[in-house]
């Protein structure tokens, strides 16, 4: 239990996964003009990266290594994440329109996101069971949530703001990103348990 | 040849895709923590590309138009693959440096960028010089930012220390928020020079879904916001076609109303009359 607090812990703040891994810029610096998209993004991200945790994990130990298929992981998990989005969007359409009113247009855009990949990768990488790999996956994407959301907050107020001629639009946003790096890295000081 | 030396040169300098078109944001930040570690990712990605360039340009009649997007999916992460392989035998030492981005160079915007845009449209030796151009102009973009970071960083290029030693160095350069710094100051300088990037465009694209971030499109969010759109026209559409019939039905209503209107007044005009002739056939009669 205390391992999984750890890991759950490190992937979501001290190893942020957008501002110390740099994975799943793309929608870190696009869709987060807006909290309230900022949000749906990071919903749809934690759902996914949870479910892609769990299957990847299930496919890898169940199939690629019982057949000594090892090497085509990259290969197999992307695949596997491009066909699991779409049926995610799917289930959502037919069982919760609500959810999917809120959620749907952000699912699409996720299978390019390579944060996904990412975490399944590291979680092959690293050797997790089944249920570390998705408390790791959850986790990580929890961080994502949290970044974008700051960083949507952060640019809702730099609207109103007088900033300098050429740093309006992306390099300001850069800025604030590398400020928020800096405020993360201060979670490598944490110790959990003493 | 001349077309390809501008493919070439296309890719190098006039749509770098670092400096330019600004994709692939995700290896650039991570992997410039030196100037090695640039070059190394530059170069695998340089040869991904050329090696994705060149099947998918021969494979452009073959594969169908439905399912183009996972077939170079596919292609890409194979030889995604291979590089992995090569490296993890030859130059271990820089795997275990770039680590999981190797395997991301599949996931990469410029690969299946060019695929789409290029490799598939085109004969194979241009897409050779694309994938040449392409490659290369990454790699320098790639290896100007890690040569400035490790050299503001850590005082050093290559590994070897050329700062005098009174030079403390500034090791946030080298860590993460130093990666974010160094874009920032790179596109300010872009826009304050008016030079040509993806980020001094004209931010005219909020309402589209992917933010209008057409520097790290892939032609995936673009499918969806043709989605987007396609369904308001399409609810557009329904409510002008609601709006007529509305409008037909109550022409009609109106017409038949009109019609009974008529019909009574012709009615009545012939009950009349025929009273009228009732009564002075009465009349006549009495």
């Amino acid at each position: 239990m205390k391992e999984l607090l750890l890991i759950a812990v490190g992937s979501a703040l001290i190893h942020n996964v957008v501002l110390i891994r740099f994975l799943g810029l793309c929608p870190f610096l696009g869709v987060s003009k807006k909290i309230k998209t900022a949000a749906g993004m990071g919903a749809a991200v934690i759902l996914v990266i949870t479910i892609a945790s769990a299957v990847t994990s299930l496919i890898y130990d169940n199939v690629l290594l019982r057949f000594d298929l090892d090497y085509l992981k990259t290969v197999v998990f992307l695949l596997v994440i491009a066909a699991l989005v779409q049926l995610v969007e799917m289930i959502l359409k037919k069982t919760s329109p609500a959810l999917y009113s809120a959620l749907g247009v952000y699912l699409p855009l996720i299978t390019t996101n390579c944060a996904v990949l990412g975490i399944t990768l590291t979680n092959v990488q690293y050797g997790y069971d089944l249920l570390t790999g998705v408390v790791n996956g959850f986790a990580t994407a929890v961080g994502f949530a949290i970044s974008i959301i700051i960083l949507a907050g952060i640019r809702e107020r730099m609207e109103h703001s007088d900033i300098p001629k050429s740093f309006r639009g992306m390099p300001i946003v850069l800025i604030a990103a590398g400020l928020m790096a800096i405020a993360f890295s201060g979670f490598a000081g944490l110790q959990i348990g003493g | 040849m001349k077309r390809c030396m501008k493919q070439l040169w296309n890719g190098l300098w006039k749509e770098n895709p670092t400096f330019v078109l600004m994709l692939g944001m995700c290896p650039t930040l991570a992997t410039t923590t030196s100037a090695t570690n640039a070059v190394g990712m530059g170069l695998a990605t340089t040869v991904v590309l050329l090696l994705s360039n060149i099947l998918i340009s021969m494979l452009r009649r073959v594969i169908p138009d439905k399912v183009r997007i996972p077939a170079f999916i596919v292609i890409i992460a194979s030889f995604v693959t291979i590089v992995e392989f090569l490296l993890k035998a030859y130059l271990p030492g820089l795997n275990e440096s770039l680590g999981i981005y190797i395997p991301l160079i599949v996931v990469n915007c410029i690969i299946l960028g060019r695929a789409e845009a290029f490799a598939s449209k085109n004969k194979v030796l241009p897409s050779v010089f694309d994938g040449i151009g392409m490659g290369l102009g990454f790699t320098f973009g790639l290896t100007c930012i890690g040569v400035f970071r490790e050299l503001i960083g850590a005082g050093e290029v290559f590994g070897i220390r050329v700062t005098p030693d009174a030079y403390e160095p500034l090791a946030i350069f080298v860590m993460a928020p130093g990666a974010f710094f160094v874009l920032a100051m790179l596109t300010a300088l872009q826009n304050k020079l008016k030079s040509k990037s993806a980020t001094n465009m004209p931010a005219a694209a909020d309402r589209l879904i992917c933010g209008g971030n057409c520097a790290s499109c892939n032609g995936k969010e673009c499918a969806a916001n043709h989605g987007v759109l396609e369904e308001e026209k399409e609810k557009r559409r329904a409510a002008e076609t609601a709006r007529k019939d509305a409008a037909k039905k109550e022409a009609l209503i109106k017409a038949a109303q009109a019609k009974k209107a008529a019909m009574d007044s012709k009615n009545d005009a012939l009950k009349e009359t025929a009273a009228v002739i009732e009564n002075n056939s009465g009349k006549g009669e009495a």
